[in-house]
């Protein structure tokens, strides 16, 4: 077995805000060994942002709470001190955001910036470390990488800006790369390119990455396990396999039906989830999916528990529905007008 | 559909935006960034405290003429040079009348042309705050001259807004040549280090008045320092909103608004200014501190307002001659411009705050 | 880079050449009435009147007067025609007080100012950066004369105290220990406000730019909280601060310290343009104008390249 990289228990994230207090992050738990990919899929407000920048120890502030346990390599991230964060930071736990334009300094030199960060954990000349950044972004797919290693970002084009990102983030060769929405803001066919590049940096760095994105079409190209996350709860677990082929809640039904299909022969509507996503301040009473789930019944006015319901022990669910009633109604959320109640 | 495992009605998807409703909690609640901004103005304590105190020097200048008729019975510009006054019964001259003695063998100096300070309640409501150097009472000239004072920056402020509203509107909307013309416009005007253009203008305007064409304004008038400061700080905040309509015209509303049919006046005033408005409200607040001040400055110089009309820049000038002696009547006047000043603000940044705050909001829970 | 320089150098050129109209429109055209009696002052003598009727001569159209007027300033000859003085003579002999004003508050005000903004913002929120933010409202809220005159009466020989002269300004060749000890107070004056005004500038500045994208990466990159707020935050905090200065220190130099020379009577520049108001001397406003606008477009120009050597984004266009 591989071992296991980074052990998340029971986190909660809370913040004050002069409207109130927003659970942000409500007991998430989540294991990620070496090797592996995790993807965490969710539409914006779920929490999924916050779970990985809370990981870097980026939410900590004078209005952020947290309980629970992240515990990286056996340490809990949450308890070290603010300076002995900064050694995990980039030299443990590497993170790509969603902008690359506005996440590079703009008056400084690509290459500094990789420079920069080597140095900022390892005790290397800048010699030494220029050279190991012209590696870097050779490796990461940039053509050129002598030459361009003493351009500015803005001399770059958005999917470059991207690359050179996930150069900064794997320069110390950390073990653990977390991904936040790397591929939104850039084009189809760079978002392809750049998913590549990861699973195949994964490898050669022999790391682990957190994905994280809204869009199941990526995550099915890369992730092992996925989480599935939903107003600041993990609201189904399992492998791609579990959640493609045997989606048990009705969220991820939504998600999966909203996805374009070029294989339906027949012009139909985009199915879309009704409702809103919950005020992460006023939440409401027992499954927070429940206002906006179409086979939402009494007993979803107690919150289910994250629990095995099917065979497959690793597919975690938090829906009271029958598995049976599930599995035979979902395909008219997934694909209206196409299968026929059984 | 059939029913669920536990024997409940049907539902429909309807059913989930019926059942949302009902919940009432579940629902994020929208509130115009107006309202936030107003209620983040009330919670601050300070800002409404000094806005309270500008408010009531205000409202004193507006009394003047209140003052005058109960208080101290002397004008603004009752002069009284040889006057004498009853302090607690003793006859006091209202401006010192120098003289030399000898006293225990030490010769003994009174400076002459000194005014008398602050007499406070002592000589029955005259000569509260002191006298100027021409025997006028400094609390009736403070009062009058800071309707002057408060008059011209108010008025010079909303004329330089006005007229940066519009032209940055102009600039910004149809850029080109008009953008051209008015930003050399700016530059030009922003070539002149403020004070001296002030003086400039002001000396100049000063001399004859202005007498061109339809327009006879006497140099004496309070509308030549209107004119001159409203003219001086346009770029100030002309280029600012310039930049900010610049930005809010590449915008996809903008594209809407047109392919609408939506003409260009309505397309200024409909879609361009609301969203300029919190700008322009913030900077009208910073330049009414800054024309306040600038009044001050050139009054002071002698080229903005002319005596014998009182102003509080006026008044600092008047007692820098007999500061060594008496420095009350520099005190008071500027005391007056400091304090309005920092009212406008700290209830400029207040009115900031509100409509853009920072996430540094602490609440302990 | 060289053709961006010559470019802003062009355009310095036709804002001067424009300058000197605005100038020219503001003294000769805008009183209106008879421009060689204006000119004379007031304290013209029918000679006066006539020989100024005829230097001028004001049968010319308006562009040739402007011409002529250029001329005589570029040439030196420009006369004041209340004391019969060389203007551009009287100019040069007043910027060694405004120079020495000038740059020892522009020190002061600069260091002090970043000084204070960034404790203000590396606190924010805290007791200090309150009081801090408090004195900085009150030191932009004070009216300059009204400050220099309270520091008079309060530290000067003629007030209550006596450690400091009652203004006049020492020339440093002279004997500097006594031209420092004339300047210290006008340097206070002239910096309070401008100390004020910077340091709540900044301090906004910092507050928005810890925001930024690339100052979260560069947490994430795992640096040192110093490095973070030296490298990354004041790099580009302070970029719109160099563009102040440079034309603040302009403005100053330019004349704009007319109300402190004015207080403490310093003899510079400014202090010419204070009694040329008094006499209503027209060519001695103009010149002083003319000096002090030049000083600020050229000031201008130099910001600007400066900050396209701070950021490399500009230096395309």
């Amino acid at each position: 077995m591989a071992e296991r990289l980074l052990e998340v228990k029971n986190l909660k994230v809370r913040f004050a805000t002069e409207d109130g207090i927003v659970q942000a992050v409500d007991d998430i738990s989540f294991e990620l060994e070496r090797g592996k990919v995790l993807g965490i899929v969710g539409e914006s407000g779920s929490g999924k942002s916050v779970t990985s920048m809370t990981l870097m120890g980026l939410t900590r502030g004078v209005n952020a709470r947290f309980d629970g346990e992240v515990l990286y390599k056996g340490t809990d991230l949450l308890k070290v001190s603010d300076r002995e964060m900064q050694n995990f930071r980039g030299n443990e736990l590497g993170m790509i955001f969603q902008d690359p334009m506005t996440s590079l300094n703009p008056v400084y030199r690509i290459g500094d910036q990789i420079i920069e960060a080597i140095q900022a954990h390892e005790a290397v000349g800048k010699r030494a470390a220029r050279a190991r950044t012209v590696e870097l972004l050779r490796q990461v797919g940039i053509p050129n990488p002598e030459t361009r290693v003493d351009d500015y970002p803005h001399q770059f084009s958005g999917g470059m800006r991207q690359r050179a990102m996930i150069a900064i983030a794997l320069s110390c060769n950390p073990a653990v790369l977390i991904a936040d929405e790397p591929t939104t803001a850039l084009d189809v066919t760079i978002q392809a390119q750049i998913v590549e590049l990861i699973g195949r940096l994964k490898d050669d760095f022999d790391s682990a990455v957190i994905f994280i994105t809204h869009d199941l079409g990526v995550i099915a190209e890369i992730a092992d396990e996925i989480i599935v996350m939903y107003a600041g709860r993990v609201v189904e677990r399992g492998t791609k396999r579990n959640i493609f082929y045997d989606p048990q809640m009705p969220y991820t039904w939504g998600l999966l039906g909203s996805i374009p299909r070029l294989d339906r022969p027949r012009p139909e509507r985009l199915h879309t989830i009704e409702g809103m996503p919950p005020s992460l301040i006023n939440l409401p009473q027992g499954c927070k999916f429940r206002p906006r789930c179409p086979h939402a019944f009494e007993k979803c006015f107690e919150e289910p528990p994250l629990e095995n319901r099917v065979e497959e022990p690793g597919h975690l669910d938090r829906c009271w529905l029958d598995v049976e009633f599930k599995r035979s109604h979902r395909d008219e959320t997934i694909s209206p007008g196409s299968a026929e109640a059984a | 559909m059939a029913t669920t495992g536990t024997g409940q009605e049907e539902f429909t998807l309807d059913t989930a935006s019926e059942l949302a409703e009902e919940e009432g909690g579940a629902r994020i609640e929208g509130r115009s960034p107006w309202a936030l901004a107003g209620r983040r103005l009330r919670r601050n304590r300070f800002a409404l405290a000094f806005l309270g105190l500008f408010i009531v020097i205000v409202v004193a200048c507006l009394l003047a003429g209140v003052y005058v008729n109960h208080v101290s019975n002397l004008g603004e510009n009752d002069t009284n040079t040889d006057g004498l006054i009853t302090v607690n019964g003793n006859k006091v001259h209202v401006i010192s009348q120098g003289h030399t003695s000898i006293k225990n063998g030490q010769v003994q100096i009174v400076p002459g042309g000194v005014p008398i300070g602050p007499q406070w309640g002592n000589a029955g409501g005259k000569y509260i705050l002191g006298a100027d150097q021409l025997g006028r009472d400094t609390a009736t000239r403070l009062l009058y001259g800071g309707r002057n004072s408060l008059f011209i920056g108010f008025t010079s402020a909303l004329i330089c807004t006005f007229l940066s509203v519009v032209f940055a509107l102009l600039a910004g909307y149809f850029g080109g040549a008009t953008d051209w013309i008015i930003s050399r416009v700016f530059d030009l005007i922003w070539a002149f280090p403020v004070v001296l253009l002030g003086i400039a203008l002001g000396t100049a305007l000063s001399l004859n008045g202005f007498h061109h064409g339809p327009i006879n304004i006497s140099g004496d008038s309070l509308w030549i320092p209107i004119g001159v400061i409203s003219f001086v700080f346009i770029p100030y905040i002309g280029r600012p909103l310039r930049g900010q309509v610049l930005a809010l015209r590449q915008r996809e509303f903008i594209e809407a608004a047109t392919a609408q049919g939506a003409g260009s006046l309505r397309i200024m005033f409909s879609e361009l200014l609301p969203n300029i408005a919190s700008s322009v409200l913030v900077l009208f607040t910073l330049i009414v501190a800054s024309t306040i001040l600038t009044e001050a400055a050139l009054s002071f110089l002698g080229a903005g307002v002319q005596p014998p009309n009182p102003s509080w820049g006026t008044m600092i000038a008047d007692g820098q001659g007999t500061l060594a002696n008496n420095p009350w009547l520099s005190l008071w006047a500027g005391l007056m411009l400091a304090l309005t000043v920092l009212s406008i603000n700290v209830f400029g940044d207040g009115l900031r705050d509100a409509l853009d705050p920072r996430a540094k909001v602490r609440i302990e829970h | 880079m060289v053709a961006f320089i010559i470019r802003r150098l062009i355009g310095m050129l036709l804002v001067l050449v424009a300058v000197s109209f605005i100038v020219y429109l503001i003294f000769i055209v805008i009183p209106g009435g008879d421009p060689a009696l204006r000119i004379a002052g007031r304290v013209a003598t029918p000679a006066n009147i006539a020989s100024i009727r005829h230097k001028l001569g004001l049968d010319h159209n308006v562009i040739v007067q402007w011409f002529d007027m250029v001329k005589s300033l570029l040439s030196g000859t420009l006369i004041s025609y209340y004391d019969g003085t060389n203007v551009v003579q009287q100019i040069k002999e007043g910027l060694p007080a405004t120079f020495s004003l000038c740059i020892g508050a522009g020190i002061i005000w600069l260091g002090f100012g970043i000084l204070v903004g960034t404790i203000s913002a590396v606190t924010a929120g805290r007791a200090t950066d309150r009081v801090i933010t408090g004195l900085a409202l009150i030191g932009i809220s004070l009216p300059v004369a009204w400050l220099g005159l309270i520091l008079l009466y309060l530290f000067a020989e003629n007030g209550l105290g006596s450690w400091f002269p009652p203004g006049g300004y020492v020339p440093l060749t002279q004997d500097p220990y006594q031209w420092f000890l004339h300047l210290i107070l006008p340097w206070f004056t002239l910096a309070v406000l401008f100390i004020g005004f910077y340091g709540r500038v900044l301090r906004s500045n910092i507050l928005d730019t810890i925001n930024e994208d690339f100052v979260r990466t560069a947490k994430a990159k795992g640096l040192t909280s110093r490095r973070i707020l030296v490298k990354h935050v004041l790099r580009a905090s302070l970029i719109p601060i160099v563009t102040l200065f440079g034309l603040d220190f302009a403005a100053v130099l330019g004349g704009g310290a007319i109300i402190t020379e004015a207080v403490y009577t310093l003899h510079g520049v400014g202090y010419l343009a204070y009694q040329a108001i008094g006499t209503q001397d027209l060519p001695t406003l103009m010149g002083v104008t003319l000096y002090g606008a030049a000083f600020i477009v050229f000031f201008s120009t130099l910001v600007d390249v400066a900050y396209a050597y701070l950021d490399p984004r500009i230096r395309l266009t």
